[in-house]
C-alpha cells in the first residue's frame, strides 16, 4: 500500500559548490573567529613575560592538541562512510580552515619561545604538515581540470587498452620489415613504460629509426604504416604518462602530509609527557 | 472429454479426469508432453509463484530445474493412467456440445462430448515456404545453442528470438560455428534495442554475418540460396533455424465459435466462472484464459474437470487469498459479491469478465479508509492507479491551503498521473467525509495490462487523465464542464525523440500538454540554436503564441520519446475569453517565461560565449539522458581529483560491490556524466523483469529487490549500461582490523582474487544497480564521500535552468 508514503526526511540536496566555498565559507568564518579570539585573549590575559605554562597558555595548548587529534581523524573519516548526515566535503572544508587556524593558535601557545629541543621539533613538524596541506589545497584547486582535459573521456584502462591494441597492430605491421626496423618496433613494444623512471623510451627510439629508414635510398612500403602506428602510439603514451603524472602529483604531497602527521602525533605525546612530568 | 494441449493446465486436467475415471483423451501436437517448458533452456529454474496459493492438482509441482519438473510430470502422467495421444495436431473442430468432431492433421477423427482448450498463447511458428523448406535440417526452435559445433548455420528472422539464437550460437568461439542471420527488411524494427545493439557489435567484430533485405529462395543439403536487392547469393549452410514469429491461435479458436472480449491483440476469450466459453461445451483454461502462472494453470485443470463432472460447490483455489485481501472491508458480502460489486462500481473494470476480475484482484489491493485519512501525500512516490468502489475522495488542489479540495466520486479513478508519467504524486488525496471510502489499488503493471487488453478501460483512463491534467495544470477554478469543449477536440500524440512539436516562426496557437517524457525549448539566436528551458512531463507549452500574433517564438522538441495532448488553439482562446481568471494566470506564466527568454537573449548579446556554453552544456546533458532521468549523478571535473572515493563509499555501503564507474561516461565542458543509474522516469530495466523484482521506492529510487533471478534482462535493456551482474562477496574485516592488523582488502571494492576466495560457490549472479542509498538519512554515499564537492546528484528540472549559467 502506498498510503501515507511521504518521502522520508532525507538530507537536503547537497549544493553544487567546491569544498573551499562549502556552506557559504562557514568554516573559514569559524577559523577566523577562533584566530581573532585567540589573539585578543593573548593580548588581554597572557602575563608578561608570556609563556606556554600560564593558564592561558595551557588553554591554548589544550585547544591545539584537541584540534590536532580531530584533524588527524579525517584519515579514518574518509575511509569509513558511517551512517549520519555528515559529508566528507564539509569535513575537508573544516579540516582546511581549522588546520590553518591551528598554525596561529599553536604559535601563540609557544609564546615565541623556541630552542633546540623536543618542543620546537614538535612545532616544526606541525608547521610542515600544515604547509604540505596548503600545497595539497592548491593542487586540488588547480589540477582537476588539467586531469579532466588530458583524459578526454578515456578511462585509465581504456588508455592502456589503446596502447595494447596499437602494439598488436605494430607487431603485425612489422612482420614483413627488415630486421633493423623490426627490432626497433620490438623495442617500442617491449620498452615503453608508462610510469617510473625510465631511460629513453623504446617508442621514441623506434620513431627516429623508422624515420631514418624512410628517408633511406630504398624505403620499404610497409614503413609508412608502421610510422603512422608509432605516431599514434606516441600520442597515446604521452597521454597515459601525463595522466599518471597528474595523478601522482595529486597524491605526492600526501606522502609528506600523512607520515608527518604520525610524527606530529608521536611528538605531541612526548611534548605533553615532558611538560607534565619533567617541568 | 478431449483435452487439447499438454501444458501444465491440460496435463493437470487429464490427470484429474483419469483419477475420476472419466473417459478422456489428451491431444498433444508434438512428440513430448508440456512443450513450452520442454523448450526452456537446459537447467532453467522453474518458479512456483504465487507461493501462498495452494496446489490442488493431482500432479506434483515444486520449484526446481526444468528437468526435475518434467520428470515429475511425465512419471505422474503415466502413474495416473492418462490416455495421451502425441503427434496429434488438431486441424479443425466441428459440432455442438455433446458431439464434437475433432479432425487431426494426419486425417484421424476424434469424437468428444466436451472440449477443454489448454493450448496456451504461443500458437504455431510461421513456416518457411521456399523450395526445400521441409528438409530435416530446417528447424523452428533452438533448445541448446551449445549442441552444435563446426557447422554453418543460418538463422532466419531478426526478431528477439532470432537474434538471441544467433548470439547464443556464437557465444562460445570454441564451437567454431559460422553463423549468418537473415533480415527481410533493412532495419530491425521488431527486436529490442539491446538485442540490436549486441547484434551490431557481433557483426562489427566479424563474429557473425548479417544479411539485410534478404529472403531465402532455396534450401538444399548443405547450401542455402538467398535473394538480395543486388541478386542471388548461395552459401554454405548445414542448418537453418527459422524464427519468423508465430500465428496466434485466436483464429483457430474463433473458428470453433468462441468469442473474445475485444478486438485488442492481447484479448482473451469470454469465459464463465466455470471456464466455459461462449460456445457451450468448450472450456478454456491456462495461459489462453489469461493465467500465465504454472500453479494457476494446474489448479484450473483440476477445477475445470470438477465443474464438467458436475461439481457446482467447488470454490476456486485462490479463494482464501482473495478472502484475506477483502478481510479489512465491511462485513456482509461474500467474496463473489464483493468481486461483482467492485467490478460493477469501478468504471474501468466493467470490461473484465468475472473470471478476469478474480485474477485481477490477486494483483490488486482493496482497502477501506476512514473519513479524512490520507490515501497518499503530495510528492510521494507511487505509480499505482486507484479506483473508487464506494464513497468519495478529496483531492487537495492547493498545497498552501488543504481546506480547498475537489471531490472525486465513486466509480472514477485517481493516481493516474503517476501511472502514466512515473513522476511523484501531484496532490494529497484523502478519504471523503461520512463513511470514508473503499478503493482498489492497482499496481502499475496490472493497470497497463488492463489498458492493453480492455479497450474501454484504456479510453476511460485516457479521457480522465487528460481532463484531470488540464484541470490541475490550469487551476483557476475550472470545472470539468468548462473544458469539455476543448477536450472533445484534444488529441493524444506520440512524439519521437528529437521531433519538434512547435517550430519557431511557424504559425499556430495550439497548446500542448506533456503527458509523458520531456521537451526542450530552443530559440535561434545569432545563427545558433540556444537552449531556453526544459519542460518535464505535466507542463504545458505553446501559450505564448496565444497572447501574441499566433507566430511561434521558439522551437519545442522532444528530449526523449514522449506523449503530448494537443489542444486546439481556437477552442482554448474561447475558454480564456470565458474565464478571465485563467487568462490572467496564464498571461503571468507566459510573461515569466518571456522574462527568462529575454534575460538569455540579452546575455547572448553581451556575453555570447557564456550563453553558448550554457546552451551546449544543457544540450549535452539532455543527449546523455537527463531528459528522462529523475535523479542523476554528475561529476564536476573542475573539482574532481580522481580519488575514486565515491566508488569506494558505494562499494562499502552495498555488499562490497560498487554500482558506479566514475571514470567511464561522457564529459563536456568539464561536466562528466559517469556510468551510474539515472532512475529514469519510465525505467527500461523494469520493462522485462520476470519476477517483477525492479520497483520504485519511497525516495524515488529504482531498485532491485532480493527476488532477482539473475536473468540479465534488465542489464541488456538498460541503454546506459549501469547494471552489472555479479555475485555478492562475503563480508570484509572492519576498518580497524585493516588499519592496524592489515586484515582484509581495505576500504572499497575488493580485488577479483579476494572476491573469488570469499564468495560462496553456490551464490548466483544477480543484477546490481544504484538504489540511491535508499533509507540512509544522509543520502547517497557517493555524494557524501566526495572530498571536494565534485560529485552531485541533481534532478533535471532543477539543474537544467538558467542557474546552470552561473556555474563557476
Amino acid at each position: 500500500m502506498s498510503a501515507g508514503g511521504q518521502t522520508r526526511g532525507r538530507a537536503k540536496t547537497i549544493r553544487h559548490v567546491g569544498f573551499l566555498r562549502h556552506g557559504g565559507f562557514r568554516w573559514l568564518f569559524v577559523a577566523l573567529v577562533l584566530c581573532f579570539g585567540a589573539v585578543w585573549g593573548y593580548q588581554r590575559f597572557e602575563p608578561d613575560p608570556p609563556s606556554g605554562g600560564s593558564w592561558y597558555g595551557y588553554g591554548l595548548g589544550t585547544v591545539a592538541a584537541l584540534m590536532i587529534l580531530w584533524l588527524a581523524y579525517l584519515g579514518v573519516r574518509k575511509r569509513s562512510i558511517t551512517p549520519g548526515t555528515w559529508t566528507l566535503k564539509g569535513w575537508v572544508s573544516a579540516h582546511v580552515y581549522l588546520g590553518m587556524a591551528l598554525a596561529l593558535i599553536a604559535t601563540l601557545h609557544t609564546a615565541f619561545q623556541f630552542g633546540w629541543n623536543l618542543h620546537t621539533l614538535f612545532y616544526g613538524l606541525m608547521l610542515l604538515v600544515i604547509a604540505s596541506g596548503l600545497v595539497g589545497v592548491i593542487l586540488y584547486v588547480a589540477m582537476p581540470r588539467v586531469l579532466s582535459a588530458n583524459r578526454a573521456e578515456l578511462t585509465e584502462r581504456q588508455m592502456l587498452e589503446q596502447i595494447e591494441a596499437l602494439d598488436q597492430q605494430l607487431h603485425e605491421a612489422a612482420l614483413p620489415l627488415s630486421s633493423e626496423a623490426a627490432a626497433a618496433v620490438r623495442g617500442s613494444i617491449r620498452n615503453s613504460p608508462i610510469g617510473g623512471l625510465h631511460g629513453r623510451c623504446g617508442t621514441a627510439r623506434a620513431v627516429s629509426i623508422i624515420e631514418r629508414l624512410r628517408r633511406g635510398p630504398v624505403p620499404d612500403a610497409g614503413l609508412d604504416a608502421v610510422a603512422g602506428l608509432l605516431n599514434k602510439k606516441s600520442g597515446a603514451l604521452a597521454r597515459a604518462r601525463r595522466h599518471a603524472r597528474i595523478k601522482a602529483v595529486l597524491q605526492a604531497w600526501l606522502y609528506i602530509h600523512v607520515p608527518a602527521t604520525f610524527a606530529v602525533l608521536a611528538a605531541m605525546v612526548a611534548h605533553i609527557v615532558a611538560v607534565f612530568f619533567y617541568a | 472429454m478431449a483435452i487439447l494441449g499438454s501444458g501444465p493446465a491440460g496435463l493437470s486436467a487429464a490427470a484429474h479426469a483419469a483419477a475420476l475415471g472419466l473417459s478422456h483423451v489428451l491431444l498433444e501436437k508434438t512428440d513430448h508432453l508440456s512443450d513450452t517448458i520442454y523448450r526452456y533452456q537446459k537447467g532453467k529454474h522453474v518458479m512456483a509463484t504465487p507461493s501462498q496459493l495452494v496446489l490442488r492438482a493431482d500432479l506434483d509441482f515444486t520449484a526446481g530445474k526444468r528437468e526435475a519438473v518434467l520428470d515429475t510430470w511425465n512419471a505422474g502422467t503415466t502413474a495416473a493412467g492418462v490416455n495421451v495421444r502425441l503427434n496429434a495436431e488438431v486441424r479443425a473442430v466441428e459440432g455442438e456440445a455433446g458431439d464434437f468432431t475433432i479432425t487431426l492433421a494426419n486425417g484421424d477423427v476424434v469424437h468428444a462430448q466436451t472440449l477443454v482448450l489448454a493450448i496456451g498463447t504461443q500458437g504455431n511458428p510461421n513456416l518457411m515456404r521456399c523450395e526445400g523448406a521441409n528438409l530435416p535440417h530446417v528447424q523452428y526452435q533452438l533448445d541448446d545453442p551449445g549442441a552444435y559445433m563446426d557447422e554453418h548455420i543460418t538463422v532466419v528472422g531478426t526478431g528477439d528470438a532470432g537474434i538471441e539464437n544467433a548470439l547464443g550460437l556464437i557465444a562460445d568461439p570454441a564451437l567454431c560455428n559460422v553463423v549468418s542471420i537473415l533480415n527481410r527488411s533493412a532495419d530491425f524494427a521488431k527486436a529490442k534495442d539491446a538485442n540490436v545493439k549486441l547484434l551490431n557489435e557481433a557483426r562489427d567484430s566479424g563474429r557473425l554475418q548479417v544479411l539485410t533485405e534478404a529472403s531465402t529462395s532455396r534450401i538444399e543439403e548443405g547450401w542455402i540460396t538467398v535473394e538480395r536487392p543486388d541478386g542471388e547469393i548461395r552459401f554454405r549452410c548445414d542448418r537453418v533455424i527459422a524464427r519468423m514469429g508465430s500465428q496466434p491461435p485466436r483464429k483457430f479458436i474463433e473458428a470453433m465459435g468462441v468469442e473474445f472480449t475485444s478486438e485488442a491483440p492481447g484479448a482473451f476469450p469470454k469465459l464463465s466462472p466455470t471456464f466455459e466459453s461462449t460456445k457451450r461445451g468448450i472450456y478454456v483454461i491456462g495461459a489462453l484464459a489469461g493465467y500465465p502462472l504454472i500453479k494457476h494453470c494446474m489448479n484450473q485443470g483440476h477445477d475445470v474437470v470438477e465443474y464438467i463432472a458436475g461439481n457446482t460447490r467447488l470454490r476456486p483455489a485462490d479463494e482464501p487469498i482473495i478472502e484475506a485481501k477483502l478481510a479489512g472491508l465491511p462485513k456482509g458480502r461474500s467474496v463473489d459479491e464483493w468481486l461483482e460489486h467492485i467490478r460493477q462500481s469501478v468504471e474501468i473494470l466493467r470490461g473484465l469478465s468475472p473470471l478476469q476480475m478474480r485474477e485481477f484482484l490477486l494483483d490488486a489491493e482493496v482497502r477501506a479508509w476512514p473519513a479524512g485519512e490520507a490515501i497518499f501525500h503530495k510528492n510521494a512516490i507511487g505509480s499505482s492507479l486507484f479506483g473508487i468502489v464506494e464513497g468519495t475522495v478529496l483531492v487537495e488542489v492547493n498545497p498552501a491551503d488543504p481546506a480547498i479540495t475537489v471531490p472525486i466520486a465513486a466509480g472514477s479513478i485517481f493516481g493516474e498521473v503517476g501511472l502514466i508519467s512515473g513522476r511523484r504524486r501531484g496532490a494529497t488525496v484523502r478519504a471523503g467525509a461520512g463513511a470514508g471510502c473503499i478503493c482498489i489499488e492497482i499496481p502499475r503493471i496490472a493497470a497497463l495490462k488492463l489498458m492493453g487488453t480492455v479497450d474501454a478501460a484504456r479510453e476511460t483512463v485516457n479521457r480522465i487523465t487528460t481532463e484531470r491534467q488540464l484541470l490541475q495544470l490550469f487551476g483557476s477554478g475550472l470545472t470539468a464542464a468548462d473544458i469539455s469543449g476543448i477536450l472533445a477536440t484534444a488529441e493524444v500524440r506520440d512524439v519521437r525523440r528529437g521531433e519538434a512539436i512547435i517550430k519557431e516562426g511557424a504559425e499556430g496557437f495550439d497548446i500542448f500538454v506533456i503527458r509523458s517524457g520531456s521537451m526542450v525549448v530552443e530559440k535561434e539566436l545569432g545563427g545558433k540554436s540556444i537552449f531556453l528551458r526544459y519542460l518535464p512531463a505535466g507542463s504545458y507549452v505553446g501559450e505564448m503564441a496565444l497572447f501574441e500574433d499566433g507566430v511561434r517564438t521558439a522551437t519545442v522538441r522532444a528530449a526523449i520519446k514522449s506523449q503530448v495532448v494537443r489542444l486546439e488553439g481556437e477552442g482554448f482562446r474561447r475558454l480564456l475569453e470565458a474565464k478571465p481568471q485563467l487568462a490572467r494566470s496564464m498571461r503571468e506564466e507566459a510573461s515569466a517565461r518571456r522574462k527568462i527568454n529575454r534575460f538569455i537573449e540579452q546575455k547572448k548579446e553581451s556575453f555570447s560565449g557564456v550563453v553558448d556554453m550554457y546552451s551546449s552544456v544543457a544540450n549535452f546533458l539532455v543527449t546523455e539522458g537527463l531528459g528522462e532521468a529523475t535523479d542523476v549523478l554528475l561529476i564536476d571535473e573542475k573539482l574532481c581529483i580522481g580519488c575514486d572515493n565515491c566508488e569506494t563509499a558505494c562499494a562499502d555501503t552495498h555488499d562490497g560491490l560498487s554500482r558506479l564507474d566514475r571514470e567511464a561516461g561522457r564529459t563536456y565542458a568539464h561536466m562528466h556524466v559517469p556510468t551510474s543509474c539515472r532512475h529514469c522516469e519510465a525505467p527500461y530495466c523494469m520493462t522485462d523483469c520476470p519476477p517483477n523484482a525492479i520497483r520504485r521506492g519511497a525516495d524515488g529510487e529504482v531498485f532491485i529487490d532480493e527476488t532477482c533471478i539473475g536473468c540479465g534482462n534488465c542489464q541488456r535493456n538498460c541503454p546506459y549500461d549501469v547494471i552489472r551482474m555479479d555475485k555478492k562477496p562475503g563480508k570484509k574485516p572492519g576498518l580497524a582490523s585493516w588499519l592496524f592488523l592489515g586484515l582484509g582488502p581495505g576500504p572499497g571494492e575488493p580485488d577479483t582474487a579476494w572476491k573469488k576466495k570469499h564468495t560462496s560457490p553456490e551464490a548466483a549472479k544477480v543484477a546490481i544497480k544504484c538504489d540511491m542509498c535508499a533509507g540512509r538519512k544522509g543520502g547517497p554515499a557517493c555524494v557524501r564521500a566526495c572530498p571536494t564537492g565534485a560529485a552531485i546528484r541533481v534532478s533535471p528540472e532543477q539543474f537544467l535552468s538558467v542557474a546552470l549559467m552561473e556555474r563557476d
